[in-house]
């Protein structure tokens, strides 16, 4: 294990880059493969993202194990100092989420090796590409790089949601893509509004800034700050922005719709972090600008999420519904920023993404089973599938999946039996009913809002009227959700008996099982789990130690300019960029 | 200038968003294009000390390096990587526009053959 975290720390800052090329080079080289060697691209997706997925561990371990506040990994790929160039940070919460994302990606692409990654193409380059906008996303300091991360991540996402084709994907990709093109606009505007301001796009060097602000131009600032906070509320699924999420997710194949239910959850990482270094309670005349706003609009989300799912008919919309809710609970525990609620959302966070992945996973299992056996539903076959080659199809003469056919009718006994646990796992963790760790996420949030100090020195504390309306609300939504979730395992599991055993391949139970067995993982190790999220909300709420190390960061001196310390960029900088 | 600038940007989201709006993905498409041409002006008139006009683009010997006398090259950067991945985006829309009227029949947002079918050459 030392040998371990001595291999990360020789290859740190540089091993932080690889979230993001490993993904990036892995793409670039299957993009020159043909289509016909889809086993072989299948097998490099999957190395490649478990690889992400070990790195992504290594980094958390790395930036845990100092165990100081400080501990963040900063790196200066265009070897220029902070506020010029593009900064990459990492920190608990990025490392957090990068390990989340590489545990999702996994399962989604182990599910999809079974059949989905053959319904159309280059799936698995732009599966890739996800990857790296969101780990981009995640790793990013700087506001514009952000910008570009998620138009890289968007624009995977546009063709992961076409994949398979058919008319409800289309008709539903083309709400998703007109959406999220209005929502980058609307980024734009408030970056470029936030420059104008500030003089910089640095997210550390705009948290040092933005006390200094002259009144006058304070309410300009708060404009561009809300409207950059509408477009990542729209990516969040923040009510009334939230319209497009369910048709999309549920009209996307089972893996896509996995790997979705994190992307809301990009939204949230980018409020929680913008908002926690920008308007922290540092932050002077603006500290805690838009709070209300945050906890009313997670609130009316919560229960549209919660109304939704008593309202859906089909697992795939209750699943989308399920994913609008846990966003709906994550952005009102946000608004409030206490510290010890902080580390309870964070801890919600991972449990409620897998749990939603798992759903969507599930879904499309339960729902083949429904279907008699048939490889799609009848709302998939009405729509032509124009982009969908014949000659991609398998055929006995590419002979793809040899040893597949002898997967294929090997029935596990069990089968009825895992899925029913499944979904049952799945109820418990999404509804938050102990055991799992649903219950532990919002038993801390509860904690926290009733005992902000701790237990016994927050006597006298009564949380105010937002408190108790989000404590009713976990309450509320847990019930509901647990009973739209029991109906539809009534429906699905109990009220028909005339079926044939679900066929199901090991290949698509392993990442069900994988996904809720992280969240008992999560469940049984609660205690260090929820230490690691108790330091990672206090750096979040502690903004000075970011500015610091993100603005102390040296550029290394190169070979040429290291005798001639007349021309290192300090000395270069670009004109009239420090004013 | 700033009016003639503020005027344009005002008139192109105005009717971006009104495109926007509108029912038929061919509408949609213009409207978008049109609000992400009102941005990327937007971006320009966003430079440090506002809108730089008569100001030099590139650095000339004997002039003092200051945003005084320099246009800020920093809203260029940005615009010129907004109207690139601008330019991306809408080309995929354009495809989504074009498949889902060829799988529905209709140009309509929701590709419902409601009422408001109308023949298309």
């Amino acid at each position: 294990m030392t040998g371990w975290s001595a291999l990360t720390a020789s290859l740190m800052p540089h091993l932080m880059l690889a979230p993001i090329m490993l993904p990036l080079l892995t793409a670039s080289l299957m993009l020159l493969l043909r289509e016909e060697r889809q086993r072989f691209k299948l097998g490099v997706n999957i190395a490649s993202t478990l690889l992400g997925l070990v790195i992504s561990i290594a980094l958390l371990q790395w930036t845990h194990k100092a165990g100081a506040p400080t501990s963040m990994g900063v790196y200066l790929p265009g070897n220029w100092p902070a506020p010029f160039g593009i900064v990459l940070v990492i920190d608990r919460l990025s490392a957090l989420m990068l390990v989340l994302t590489g545990v999702v990606a996994l399962c989604s692409i182990l599910f999809s090796a079974t059949r989905w990654h053959r319904a159309g193409v280059h799936y698995h380059p732009l599966f890739q590409f996800q990857l790296m906008g969101l780990a981009g996303a995640f790793l990013t300091a700087d506001l514009f790089n952000l910008f570009v991360f998620f138009e890289i991540m968007l624009a995977a996402s546009y063709g992961l949601l076409l994949h398979g084709s058919g008319r409800t994907r289309i008709q539903s990709g083309l709400h998703y893509i007109a959406i999220n093109l209005a929502a980058s606009s609307l980024f734009l505007i408030g970056a470029s509004m936030l420059y104008g301001i500030t003089g910089t796009l640095n997210m550390a060097d705009l948290a040092r800034s933005i006390p200094q602000v002259a009144a006058v131009d304070r309410g300009l600032l708060h404009a561009a700050a809300g409207i950059l906070a509408t477009a990542f509320l729209i990516k969040a699924a923040a009510w009334p922005l939230n319209f497009w999420l369910v048709p999309a997710y549920g009209a996307a194949t089972a893996p896509v719709g996995a790997l979705f239910a994190l992307m809301t959850k990009v939204g949230i990482y980018t409020l929680l972090r913008l908002w926690t270094l920008m308007f922290s309670s540092e932050a002077g005349a603006s500290a805690l600008f838009g709070g209300m706003w945050l906890i009313a609009g997670g609130l009316v989300t919560m229960a549209f999420g919660a109304i939704g799912m008593m309202g859906s008919q089909r697992l795939t919309h209750l699943a989308g519904f399920a994913a609008v809710l846990s966003s709906g609970t994550l952005l009102a525990a946000l608004g409030f920023g206490q510290n010890v609620l902080t580390a309870g959302l964070l801890f919600y966070l991972p449990s409620s993404v897998m749990a939603v992945s798992a759903l969507f996973l599930l879904a499309d299992l339960i729902d083949r089973w429904r279907n008699d056996g048939a490889t799609l539903a009848p709302y998939e076959t009405d729509g032509d599938a124009p982009f969908l080659n014949a000659q991609l199809l398998p055929t006995s003469a590419h002979n793809l999946d040899e040893d597949e056919a002898a997967l294929i009718g090997r029935v596990i006994p069990a089968a009825t039996a895992f899925l029913g646990l499944a979904f049952l796992t799945c109820t418990l963790v999404i509804a938050g009913l102990p055991p799992l760790s649903g219950f532990v996420g919002k038993f801390a949030m509860l904690t926290a809002l009733l005992n902000p100090l701790g237990l016994g020195s927050s006597a006298g504390h009564t949380p105010g009227v937002p408190g108790w309306a989000l404590i009713t609300l976990l309450i509320a939504t847990g019930l509901i959700a647990l009973i739209a979730l029991t109906r539809a395992g009534i429906t699905h599991f109990w009220a028909s008996h005339d079926r044939p055993n679900p066929q199901l391949r090991v290949a698509e139970g392993v990442p069900i099982a994988v996904l809720l067995a992280a969240c008992m993982v999560m469940t049984v190790q609660a205690d260090s789990v929820m230490r690691f999220m108790q330091a990672t909300a206090h750096s979040l709420h502690a903004p000075d130690n970011y500015v610091r190390a993100v603005m102390s960061a040296k550029p290394v001196p190169g070979p040429v300019t290291s005798g001639q310390p007349a021309t290192t960029p300090e000395a270069t900088r670009i004109p009239g960029a420090s004013q | 200038m700033e009016i003639v600038l503020a005027i344009a940007i005002g008139v192109f989201t105005g009717s971006g968003v009104w495109l926007l709006l509108r029912p038929r993905t061919f509408q949609v498409i213009m409207g978008l294009m049109l609000l992400s041409y009102a941005v990327n002006l937007f971006i320009f008139s966003m430079g440090r000390l506002g809108l730089s006009i008569d100001r030099e683009p590139v650095l000339i010997e004997g002039v003092p390096q200051d945003l005084l006398h320099y246009a800020d090259p920093m809203p260029q950067a940005l615009v010129l990587t907004a109207i690139v991945i601008g330019f991306a985006m809408t080309a995929l829309f354009l495809v989504v526009l074009l498949a889902s009227r060829g799988i529905s029949g209709t140009d309509h947002v929701d590709g419902s053959r409601a009422r408001d079918l109308q023949e298309m050459p």
